[in-house]
């Protein structure tokens, strides 16, 4: 599957909030697409991936 | 006989009239000559089909030559296209404020303004806002600020917190909403609520812009579907890095910018 246009392996059971956890990333400042479908927050635990998926995480970064 | 259009309204005048004749003996005041969309002193001959506006110096004209000004300015086509649009803000501090103004300025002709917050001290170094300002609700300062730019276009403002219970009732009728807040927390619940609870809705975000860093830095990147993201993607505002003009008002304007395309249907970055 593709992350941020990185290719990195799908591997058995992988959630998007495994992902983001693996990622490093803080959930509260994110984003996630799938295959071009935003994924609601709410589905983050459940939310299952797949090889060839394509992932987006965008980070917001405070200021404004 | 040419048939040209003068402040909106259809014109004839003989082969052969000249521009700035022309323009003087519809308005003797006339110090301000648009023809075709662009401000000239030079005198010249009128072709069919010219449009010109003729304006008093220092002066509002009426409505429809204002209408006609910005025509000519932005060509027909742009002017129709943003005039019947509806933009969202949500947030009016150093990227909210500056992208109202600039669209104001444009003439997008709905804009619905949010903040919950009120002009401080602290503000007035990068947010569109004067001292005169100081206590009011920002909603209600951007929507006075962008009356005296544009008198004629219909703005929304309201004084409240947007989060994920509300942001479809206000926003649900925008073609497009500028995520403009301070706190990333707030960018990333706006976005995803927008994203996932609407099918028609397009986002602008900033995100990156703190800081004195160059200028270059600050992209417009088409990050989702439905998501473009204005800013460096990196720095964000801490202790020992503010947020500043500068970089702040480019970051608005590029986002500005990329309403203002998707208004035009276009869709890269």
């Amino acid at each position: 599957m593709k992350v941020n246009g990185e290719s990195i392996p799908a591997s058995e059971g992988l959630t998007v909030s495994k992902l983001l956890e693996q990622k490093g990333y803080q959930v509260n400042r994110i984003a996630v697409e799938v295959n071009r479908d935003i994924v609601p927050k709410a589905q983050y635990d459940t939310y299952a991936l797949h090889e060839d998926d394509v992932i987006e995480i965008v980070c917001f970064m405070g200021g404004g | 006989m040419l048939h040209i259009t003068c402040n909106g309204k259809p014109l004839t005048v003989p082969d052969g009239a000249l521009l700035q004749q022309t323009a003087h003996q519809q308005l003797p005041t006339a110090s301000v000559v648009i023809l075709n969309g662009f401000q000239t002193a030079e005198e010249q001959p009128l072709r069919d089909s010219d449009s010109i506006t003729v304006i008093e110096k220092g002066v509002m004209p009426p409505e429809d030559v204002l209408e006609h000004m910005m025509a000519s300015r932005h060509s027909p086509q742009v002017h129709a296209r943003v005039k019947q649009a509806c933009v969202g803000i949500a947030g009016l501090g150093g990227l909210g404020s500056n992208i109202a103004a600039m669209l104001a300025r444009t003439g997008v002709g709905h804009l619905i303004l949010v903040d919950f917050d009120t002009v401080e001290p602290s503000n007035l170094n990068r947010q569109n806002y004067y001292v005169s300002h100081l206590g009011m609700p920002k909603a209600e300062a951007t929507a006075a600020l962008l009356h005296e730019i544009n008198p004629f276009i219909h703005i929304e403002h309201h004084r409240v917190r947007i989060n994920a219970s509300n942001a479809v009732s206000i926003f649900g009728g925008c073609d497009i909403v500028c995520e403009a807040f301070d706190n990333p927390d707030c960018k990333a619940e706006l976005v995803s609520t927008l994203l996932s609870e609407t099918r028609h809705i397009r986002i602008v975000a900033g995100s990156g812009m703190a800081g004195y860093g160059s200028c270059n830095e600050i992209v417009t990147k088409r990050r989702m579907s439905r998501l473009y993201v204005c800013g460096d993607e990196k720095t964000a505002a801490e202790n020992g890095v503010g947020l500043m003009a500068p970089r702040v008002s480019v970051c608005a304007g590029h986002q500005a910018n990329m309403v203002l395309r998707l208004l035009l249907d276009l869709d890269t970055p």
